[in-house]
């Protein structure tokens, strides 16, 4: 019987590129999975959470268990916000011993979206075409909290007319960090102008990442440098869904 | 030191626009981690050893006091003096009268954080004795006057003509024609003008990477002799070490020695590890005549049992500061005290007040790299995060921050109030951008647009789409 994946859209998506979490549904289709989207969905609660602000944190936290319990699995195209609920919701409850039960269980069946195609659900190729250069950033969370490296390279392999060049200092931050860019911008600036320079020179024509907060950030900067790199979360290519939908920060 | 981490913003604005720092930064960003990536490659049971280092700390931290009431025996036992000190003024008090004991004039130090801690220079100098550092990085700031960049390499800030420059400056005595552009004329002009220092020192002081209960020892790691030099010549050894210092036995310090350099930086061994037991001897060739131990607190004691115990694994490596992209921009003068990058954003605030150094567990974007090169497996984002709940209970934040906040709140935690809201800022945004793919100027996100452009929504929330998809079916 196909799972029943729940579908955290994450906020960022919701607002700023739709189109990712349609490339996510179509991926998961192809996995044979069925996919809801429970709609008492928001954020994960993570700008709270890295404010300190325990209460609203909890609060947040608390509508996503119950809107996503019952699913067989909850799968977020993002490994930070995926990241929050499997490595960090638990610990907010550890004073609530029925809603921590919860936390954990909800936890445990939470995924960053491209790992689990290839993990859990063991897609080896994708039937997709994307003619290009890429380059990939590894975000943060996904990275370091799940593990997320190979999944994305192994698909991204199977893209039809697409070449991978990697990303020197893949791994290290953009300088995005949620609520950081807003609170040291000047900082958070020049971390990703050193990201957007190692871009460039790879020469590759298009940037991917998982994240959708680092790409807003890497694709604003690379925009007011006035390198013209396409920027795209991987789901879209993936899902051979880029005519759908101009790269970020490009107009139609 | 005068503080001035409340002026993080300002002094990272500075370290941004200071074109040497940057170039000396950038050489330290590669350097320190590929070294460490190559020789912890060569080492199959680094993650072991991982483990068993912070078993042994946090086995330590659960008996501190039984360790450190045997590490006391063990130096008397051996002749030396064990000296509590609370805070650092105690310290740095008792620090001075030893010194005066022996009517001191001069006093050599080995590098030393605690030193920096309780800034025991500026209380020896004005108490009419003069303290020498000798280990080069630190005579180099202790000449420009001005504190450390970094625990391990304080001198990392600055660009060979800077050297040159402050050395022309007070080695007055030496011809003013002579040849300093090169790395080896500037060591060994440090190393002639030290060594009269070394011999006619009164005191010598050392920190310490470890205090040994076992058998009452200090250890401590240098590059370049300079501890042995500062221990071994004068009439008295004064080691500074606070408390969280102290493992069980030999066994286990040499057990953090094989991740301590690794960490550090990239060498298998520090080139000196020395060990020191006591005073002199009968028989020994050389050696102090007085061995003198001051233990400082300054809070640390109470962080046991709280959020921040796990700080207390700490072996001051560095290897945080030198992964933190935060720090590899702004280097360690923004953080504005001692301790800089991710660990000195964890401790600083406990030893200064969060009041004090509120920006600094701020100023991380919780990346994970630091956690995830720490030998001592310590968590220090989640431990910065604890510092933020502190400061929002406490509502030291800036009101527009937190009112921001509180406003997205009250939208993320009301499910329906929310779709209606992002469908709507969907679409306001994407009229705003007038079909453009982004735009450079946005209300409300002038931090985000000074340096970067806004992409354009595009235009319909997710929920919203996938509300009439679902109507479609």
């Amino acid at each position: 019987m196909a799972p029943r994946i729940g579908l955290f859209v994450t906020c960022l998506v919701d607002l700023m590129r739709p189109s990712i979490g349609f490339a996510a549904v179509k991926l998961l289709e192809q996995a044979g999975c069925t996919v809801e989207v429970p709609a008492a969905q928001t954020c994960c609660g993570q700008p709270a959470y890295n404010s300190g602000d325990s209460e609203d944190t909890r609060a947040i936290a608390r509508t996503v268990i119950e809107a996503f319990e019952g699913f067989d699995y909850v799968v977020a195209p993002s490994g930070s916000c995926a990241g929050m609920i499997r490595e960090h919701y638990p610990a907010l409850f550890a004073d609530a011993p029925r809603l921590y039960a919860r936390a954990q269980h909800l936890a445990k069946r939470t995924y960053e979206l491209v790992s689990f195609l290839v993990d859990i659900r063991g897609m080896k190729t994708v039937e997709a075409r994307y003619d290009g250069i890429a380059t990939y950033h590894d975000s943060c969370s996904g990275l370091r909290e799940l593990g997320v490296k190979a999944q994305p390279r192994a698909l991204l392999a199977s893209v039809a007319g697409l070449s991978l060049k990697e990303l020197p200092g893949a791994e290290t931050c953009c300088g995005f960090g949620g609520t950081f860019c807003i609170k040291y911008p000047e900082i958070s600036t020049r971390m990703v102008d050193d990201k957007a320079k190692d871009v460039v020179a790879t020469g590759a024509d298009t940037l991917l990442a998982g994240d959708l907060g680092c790409l807003l950030n890497m694709a604003g900067r690379l925009a007011r440098r006035g390198d013209p790199v396409k920027v795209r979360h991987v789901a879209e290519v993936l899902a051979g869904m880029t005519d759908a939908v101009p790269p970020i920060a490009m107009a139609d | 030191m005068e503080a001035t981490s409340r002026a993080f913003t300002d002094n990272a604005h500075d370290a941004l626009g200071n074109e040497t720092l940057q170039s000396a930064l950038g050489k330290m960003r590669t350097g320190f981690p590929l070294a460490r990536l190559i020789t912890i490659g060569r080492l199959p049971e680094f993650e072991d050893l991982r483990e068993q280092g912070k078993a042994i700390k946090d086995h330590t931290l659960a008996h501190l006091d039984y360790y450190l009431e045997a590490y006391e025996r063990k130096v008397e036992a051996a002749g030396g003096h064990v000296h509590w000190a609370r805070t650092p003024q105690e310290a740095c008090e008792t620090i001075l009268q030893i010194c005066r004991s022996v009517d001191a004039k001069l006093v050599t130090k080995g590098k030393s954080m605690v030193a920096e801690e309780i800034a025991l220079n500026d209380y020896l100098e004005a108490h009419g004795i003069e303290p020498v550092e000798t280990d080069l990085g630190e005579y180099i700031i202790q000449l420009r006057k001005e504190p450390p960049s970094h625990i391990i390499a304080p001198a990392v800030h600055l660009v060979k003509a800077q050297v040159e420059a402050a050395f022309r400056a007070h080695h007055t005595s030496l011809p003013p024609d002579r040849q300093l552009e090169e790395v080896g004329q500037l060591t060994d002009e440090a190393r002639a003008v030290l060594r009269q220092r070394f011999l006619s020192a009164d005191v010598g002081i050392t920190g310490a990477n470890f205090l040994v209960a076992e058998t009452g020892s200090s250890i401590i790691v240098t590059n370049e002799g300079n501890g042995d030099l500062t221990q071994t010549l004068p009439k008295i050894h004064i080691v500074l070490a606070s408390l969280e210092k102290v493992v069980p036995n030999l066994e286990d310090a040499s057990t953090i020695l094989r991740l301590l350099a690794r960490s550090a930086t990239g060498q298998e061994f520090s080139t000196y590890t020395t060990i020191s037991t006591g005073p002199r001897r009968p028989g020994d060739l050389d050696g102090p005549e007085q061995y003198h131990v001051v233990l400082l607190d300054n809070g640390r004691s109470a962080m046991l049992g709280t959020e921040f115990q796990d700080m207390l694994r700490c072996i001051r490596c560095s290897a945080c500061l030198n992964h933190c992209p935060v720090y590899a921009t702004v280097g360690g003068h923004a953080y504005g005290w001692v301790y800089p990058g991710p660990m000195g954003s964890v401790l600083t605030p406990k030893l200064i007040g969060i009041e004090e150094a509120g920006h600094l567990p701020n100023a991380s974007t919780f990346c994970g790299k630091c956690e995830s090169v720490c030998p001592m497996k310590i968590p220090l984002p989640k431990m910065m995060r604890h510092w933020r709940e502190r400061q929002w209970q406490k509502k030291l934040n800036p009101p527009a921050y937190r009112a921001g906040l509180k406003f997205w709140a009250f939208f993320a935690r009301r499910p329906a109030l929310y779709r209606f809201g992002a469908g709507l800022a969907a679409r306001l945004l994407r009229r705003w951008g007038g079909g453009k793919g982004k735009v450079s100027r946005l209300p409300l996100a002038g931090g985000w647009t000074a340096g970067r452009d806004f992409p354009m929504p595009e235009g319909r929330s997710f929920q919203g789409l996938w509300a009439e998809k679902l109507r479609g079916r």
